[in-house]
């Protein structure tokens, strides 16, 4: 497997996304809009966000192993993580933030588990990467970067400190 | 073979639990018994409990893991409360429950436990949670069941029940953090409970620095000294120090005449009151299994004050079954990468 870095300023990319981010919930007419991450990496991209928009609802975590659909081939993630909402997700916005979209399938997974909190008013997809190679009709809002990647090259974000971006020759 | 007929001093030996619980690359495949297990398959139990606690803070109090499951609830003996929490932790992992109370059923007509199973599994059973009164009885079941489904043991005469000790061991972890720095008091009835003894083997096994057990002499098993635990007879000086009190409960239904006195006496002895409990620690925490006698293992003022994590076992008694479930019936063979997928 042969892994190279992407070299990129990530922290010049999330100000981006920050910005954009602010001005798309202001043409919306969101001021208090509840802010979750997907662990592991979309959670460290979403403290970042949450830190430089001032939010003032606190930062939401979320674990998509339990809605996986790929639980009866693979069996539960052993490095789950729980699940932390903290205020109901009823009738808010909610900015949902993963560091890599790619199939769609943890985004499906991640709205399935925030459905079934409650029913919030809106979401809006935030993602430092999309690297393409879809399998389910979904796309970010925002996006920070965007890579055209064979399906067989994979992204990773390493982090928390420094973050940086990873590709993977799956061969 | 009725629990009272059972020789009091019974220890059940199953040499090949270990090799019956785990598949071939080490995975849990039944639970049976926390005897054999290693420490790190008991850190792995408590770590996915602790991810399934959040999934009843959720609106709807389901996840969708083990979606098309079916689940069977095999008791041959009553227990409300087990058979509550293994029924709702099914359900919040999305499964089919099926509730066979054979006391009522099958066996009454004469069935034999194995056509039972066999039965069950043409309908497509993948797991069954058994509760007997005979010591051995998972076991017996997991040997004979079909490759795809899993057996978890709720409890088997006075052998094991270990679902009731890892909730226990996660109740314990999540309050007091870490095992190596404490002392920990199981009181009572060490003879007739199966929850004792699958403590101790967890307890011993994740590193406790010392367990003890407090009982009178007739409630204690024959095989006490093998198991690693320090005995006292006399419950001030063995609560001196104590981390953490593990009541047990008066299994009278199991007792066949002159084991005790009275249960007046007995909790003049051993009963745990707020006089007493001020001989342990003062951070101690106050556990019992459940259902308490009041009055008998110790006082309602304790029961109910603010060292008891009663309520709390049961809460987590629903995660650490949800764990168990889905990592005996995950395939979980292969560790994927989360981050690309």
């Amino acid at each position: 497997m042969q892994t190279d870095l992407v070299s990129i300023d990530i922290n010049a990319i999330v100000d981006a996304m920050a910005d954009d981010l602010a001005s798309q919930m202001k043409q919306k007419g969101v001021d208090k809009p509840l802010m979750i991450g997907v662990h592991t990496g979309g959670l460290w991209i979403a403290e970042k966000l949450h830190q430089k928009l001032a939010l003032s609802k606190p930062l939401g975590e979320i674990d998509i192993s339990f809605y996986r659909d790929d639980f009866t081939r693979i069996g539960l993630n052993p490095k789950v993580k729980p699940s932390r909402m903290p205020c109901d997700v009823e009738g808010e916005h909610i900015i949902l933030v993963d560091d890599v979209l790619f199939t769609g399938r943890t985004v499906r997974a991640a709205l399935n588990e925030i459905f079934d909190y409650g029913r919030p008013d809106s979401v809006t997809l935030v993602v430092l990467v999309d690297r393409g190679a879809r399998e389910l009709p979904l796309h970010a809002d925002i996006v920070g970067l965007k890579l055209d990647l064979s399906p067989k090259k994979q992204v990773k974000l390493t982090g928390p400190v420094p973050l940086a971006l990873e590709t993977n020759r799956i061969d | 073979m009725s629990p009272s007929k059972q020789p009091a001093s019974t220890s059940f030996k199953a040499p090949d639990s270990s090799r019956l619980q785990l598949d071939e690359q080490g995975r849990l495949r039944h639970f049976l018994t926390t005897e054999g297990l290693s420490k790190d398959t008991l850190i792995e139990i408590m770590d996915a409990a602790e991810s399934f606690s959040s999934v009843g803070n959720q609106a709807v109090k389901k996840v969708p893991v083990l979606r098309g499951k079916t689940i069977v609830n095999l008791f041959f003996e009553n227990s409300t409360r087990t058979r509550t929490t293994f029924e709702l932790a099914a359900k919040r992992l999305s499964a089919d429950v099926i509730n066979l109370n054979i006391a009522t059923s099958a066996a009454a007509k004469g069935e034999s436990i194995l056509d039972t199973i066999r039965n069950l599994e043409a309908m497509h059973a993948d797991m069954f949670v058994v509760r007997h009164s005979d010591s051995g009885a998972a076991h017996f079941i997991a040997r004979h069941v079909a490759p795809h489904v899993s057996v978890i043991n709720a409890g088997d005469g006075q052998h094991a029940h270990p679902t009731q000790a890892m909730l226990d061991m996660f109740t314990i972890r999540r309050v007091k953090k870490q095992f190596t720095n404490l002392k920990v008091a199981i009181i009572g009835d060490i003879l007739h409970s199966r929850v004792a003894r699958s403590q101790i083997h967890a307890l011993n096994t994740l590193g406790a620095k010392e367990v003890r057990v407090i009982a009178p002499k007739t409630l204690l098993p024959s095989d006490t000294n093998s198991l690693g635990v320090h005995v006292y007879g006399d419950l001030k000086t063995g609560l001196k120090g104590v981390d953490v009190i593990v009541m047990l409960r008066l299994q009278r239904e199991r007792m066949s005449g002159a084991l005790l006195p009275s249960e007046h006496e007995y909790f003049q002895c051993f009963g745990l009151t707020e006089e007493k409990l001020a001989y342990a620690k003062p951070d101690v925490m106050v556990m019992h299994p459940g259902p308490i006698n009041r009055g008998v293992e110790m006082d309602a003022a304790v029961a109910d004050g603010k060292l008891s994590v009663i309520l709390q076992q049961v809460a987590n008694g629903i995660a650490v079954r949800m764990a168990v479930m889905t990592l005996t019936l995950g395939p979980n063979r292969t560790v994927i990468d989360a981050d690309n997928y």
